[in-house]
């Protein structure tokens, strides 16, 4: 049995870490191995950023490339960025809110139009589901709430190695008791979206 | 999870945790009573837990002030019966080796474990030097860890080695393996007593030349001890048996190379070396004598694999080595799965099913880490290139530090033009200074200052230097995730702790000109670097404003900026500051207010007066 393999992309303060942390726990606490690779220090600075999730027997936390089961993107750019880690098998779920990279003003290439990310991700994937989680989130009650959105969306996709119940309450163990109920009603929502 | 649960946990529970939170357990369990670092990533985070943990363990735990203080505030508990632990980032190891070489002579009364994490392939640091040279330097025992599990297990180990034979161990971690996090089966804490008495015994721990040659002896005999026991430590085994070639790894290439050999089937013999130092040269000649061939996988430099070599020679074994040697494997950078699992199918003939990697094909712009919207270092920058021009200096040299300031390379601010390691920019300002006739002015953090500033700042001063240093004070180690320094009220565990004045420390170095500006008042910096690069001997501007990431610093939703009607869409505000609160809108220049931190830079430096205040509503 190979690992089901999650991989998850963005900006560094979207949030990343913390939704893996609550999907790793999850798993944990359901029995399972697991194994997550995060990126702390200098590549966080408003850089792009990525953790690797590795459910089942593994040793190594890196995906090899084209051998995700799902990409999670929380920014359009990071969603194409990702590309190497994903084959056409590969389920996406993809925030379609950008944030600019700092310096495109003086950039070679700019930032493609979201549509055409999306045409793009399509055209390598045969799942590729797109929402806007920051409006989304903003709804919910707080634009922190992004990462809880994507998380709750992710868990429509098939295959998903986890239950909607086990994850609820690793977001309850994983989030200070007052932000609980605002985080829980985004992954609802954001669950809503394919459900 | 809950922070705690690393310190309250019982045996058997099982916590999802991060390699430097695994760290802080077999820490724990371990019963250290001494712990002391200074911050480096990727070791940061062991530090982080034990500053909110100590207190509550029964820890005396600090930041010292750089890496060698560490080192000596557990060497000294060591030496005096109490359990210590430090640790560091592998060129942290660097500042520490010093006394390093010197507390391998003295040894150890209780156990003492050093841990280094290396960074391969250099995520947040200036080399990838490999650590493992180290154990081999200052001859000490040394254990490859490649999982949070085994950093904790290999912690206790450690301990239990150093104690048995009073010396320091080194434990070796890299970035893949400090920041996976998996799950970690606690062990039970040992109960140990909080104080030592330090028996006093110079011809033990005082090395000069007649007693340092004896304890030279003392250690290649303790080496020697060590090496025998160590032959059967089941820290080193192996794990798959069959096939007549074998590979030798540790840490994360063994990972590699196990998730190749388990999940395509391929029959190869494994050997890891948890505990690599002295090599198990028994170990491994037994492994050699079963297999024809042998692919020595590590990271970064050819270790191992010269050892194996050497074991090869000297009993004349007739085994092809593939390794980074022969180029099989890459000598630089860490490795993939990718990387290891392409190099073992070709030095074993075998055909890879081609598998199709995708890329994008529209052309993707970078996302390079930058300065934080609101950080002060941009207006410290932005100040000292208007003072320069106004004074029409040219080729100005900037030699930075190790921090957040190494974001400086980057365009429009290019305010980092030479760098080595902690404390570089003033000492590279004194040679730079006497080998050109360019103005210099060099940039420097407050927590890298007290590391290691002070001493060039006053051979600068002594040695009649003229350049002007910056010294970024944002009251925090910020680029590491925000720890305390000596020039802060609070300390390691937690408690008040007197606050070490960096401008009196820079007075009292004899400098020619000092002052202490907000750099984010423009009008106030500019002048004041204009009177600092004219002055004729050191002169020292402290630019002191908190870091925006400091929590209580941390300034949303009361007001907002926005640009007026007035913006001619100049993009001097884009061009000349980069901030990521900043972008090209349809028609003008807009600030996002989600990210704007109002430091007010861009109200004050737009030509055009453009940019306001603005209250926010009360609801949003």
């Amino acid at each position: 049995m190979k690992a089901y393999n999650i991989y998850i992309s963005g900006v560094g303060g979207q949030g990343i870490i913390t939704t893996s942390v609550v999907i790793g726990e999850a798993a944990m606490k359901a029995g399972q191995e697991v194994l997550l690779s995060e990126i702390h220090g200098m590549a966080q600075r408003g850089g792009g950023v990525s953790t690797e999730l590795k459910i089942g027997p593994s040793h190594s936390s890196i995906i090899a490339e084209g051998t995700a089961d799902l990409l999670i993107s929380f920014e359009p750019l990071e969603a194409l960025r990702a590309l190497p880690k994903i084959s056409k098998n590969t389920h996406v779920v993809m925030n379609t809110a950008k944030i600019l990279p700092f310096n495109i003003q003086g950039s070679e290439n700019p930032y493609p139009p979201v549509t055409d990310i999306v045409e793009e991700m399509k055209s390598k994937s045969k799942d590729v589901k797109g929402l806007d989680a920051v409006e989304i989130a903003k709804k919910a009650g707080s634009i922190l709430s992004v990462n809880m959105v994507m998380l709750g969306a992710a868990l429509n996709v098939p295959g998903f190695p986890m239950d909607k119940k086990r994850l609820v309450e690793s977001i309850e163990a994983n989030f200070s008791e007052k932000t609980v109920p605002i985080n829980i009603k985004a992954f609802e929502e954001g669950f809503g979206k394919f459900s | 999870m809950n922070l705690n649960d690393i310190l309250t946990g019982k045996e058997n529970d099982k916590l999802f945790l991060l390699g430097n939170e695994a760290a802080v357990r077999g820490a724990i369990e371990a019963g250290v009573k001494v712990a002391a670092t200074y911050p480096g990533t990727p070791s940061s985070e062991i530090g982080n837990v034990l500053h909110l943990l100590a207190k509550e363990a029964g820890i005396y735990f600090e930041f010292s002030i750089n890496e060698k203080v560490a080192m000596e505030v557990a060497a000294a508990a060591a030496a005096s019966g109490v359990r210590s632990f430090t640790f560091m980032k592998h060129v942290g190891l660097n500042v520490a080796s010093d006394s390093l070489m010197s507390a391998v002579y003295t040894g150890v009364r209780a156990g003492m474990v050093i841990l280094t994490a290396d960074d391969p392939s250099m995520y947040s640091s200036q080399n990838e030097q490999d650590t493992r040279y180290y154990a081999r330097l200052a001859n000490l025992p040394l254990l490859e860890a490649s999982s949070p599990q085994e950093i904790k297990d290999f912690m206790i180990e450690a301990f239990q080695i150093s104690e048995a034979f009073q010396i320091p161990v080194l434990v070796r971690t890299t970035t893949r393996i400090s920041h996976m996090r998996g799950i970690v089966k606690l062990g039970p804490v040992e109960k140990r007593p909080e104080k030592g008495f330090f028996q006093k015994d110079p011809q033990r721990f005082v090395p000069v030349p007649a007693t340092a040659r004896i304890m030279h002896q003392n250690l290649v005999q303790k080496m020697e001890k060590i090496t025998k026991i160590m032959e059967n430590s089941p820290l080193n085994k192996e794990y798959s048996r069959d096939g007549n070639v074998g590979i030798i790894s540790t840490s994360s290439a063994f990972n590699y190379c196990l998730d190749v050999v388990e999940e395509d089937e391929i029959p190869l013999k494994m050997l890891k070396l948890g505990f690599s130092y002295p090599f198990p040269e028994k170990t491994v000649l037994n492994f050699l004598n079963s297999v024809e061939r042998v692919i020595i996988a590590e990271e970064v430099d050819p270790i191992m694999e010269k050892e194996v070599l050497a074991i090869i020679g000297k009993h004349g074994l007739d085994i092809e080595v593939n390794g980074k040697l022969d180029g099989s494997l890459p000598l630089t950078h860490e490795y993939t799965p990718d990387l290891v699992r392409e190099a073992i199918y070709k030095i074993l003939g075998l055909k890879m099913d081609s598998l199709l990697i995708q890329e994008s094909d529209i052309p993707l712009p970078n996302r390079p880490p930058t300065l934080c919207p609101g950080c002060p270092h941009r207006a410290s920058y932005y100040a000292v290139k208007k003072a320069a021009e106004e004074l029409k200096l040219s080729d100005v040299i900037h030699p930075t530090d190790i921090g957040c300031y190494t974001l400086g390379i980057a365009s429009p601010y290019e305010s980092a033009d030479y760098l080595l390691s902690m404390g570089s920019s003033i000492g590279t300002s004194c040679g730079f200074s006497k080998a050109t006739d360019q103005p210099v002015v060099s940039f420097i953090g407050d927590s890298t200052f007290f590391h290691a500033g002070i001493p060039p700042l006053i051979n600068g001063v002594h040695n009649k230097s003229r350049f002007v240093v910056v010294i970024l004070d944002n009251r925090t180690t910020a680029m590491t995730g925000g720890q305390p320094h000596p020039g802060l009220p609070i300390d390691g565990l937690g408690d008040p702790a007197p606050e070490i004045s960096i401008e009196d420390l820079v007075r009292a170095s004899g400098v020619s000109y000092l002052q202490t500006i907000n750099p984010l008042n423009i009008k106030k910096a500019v002048e004041t670097f204009k009177e600092a690069l004219q002055d004729q001997g050191v002169a020292v501007v402290i630019a002191k404003q908190p870091c925006v990431l400091l929590k209580k610093t941390q300034k949303r939703g009361t007001a907002h900026l926005v640009v007026t009607d007035d913006c001619d869409d100049c993009g001097e505000c884009l061009s000349t500051l980069a901030c990521p609160a900043l972008y090209q809108g349809d028609g003008q220049v807009e600030i996002d207010p989600l990210i704007c931190r109002q430091c007010n830079v861009c109200v004050q430096t737009c030509p055009q007066d453009a940019i306001k205040g603005k209250k926010r509503r009360a609801n949003k």
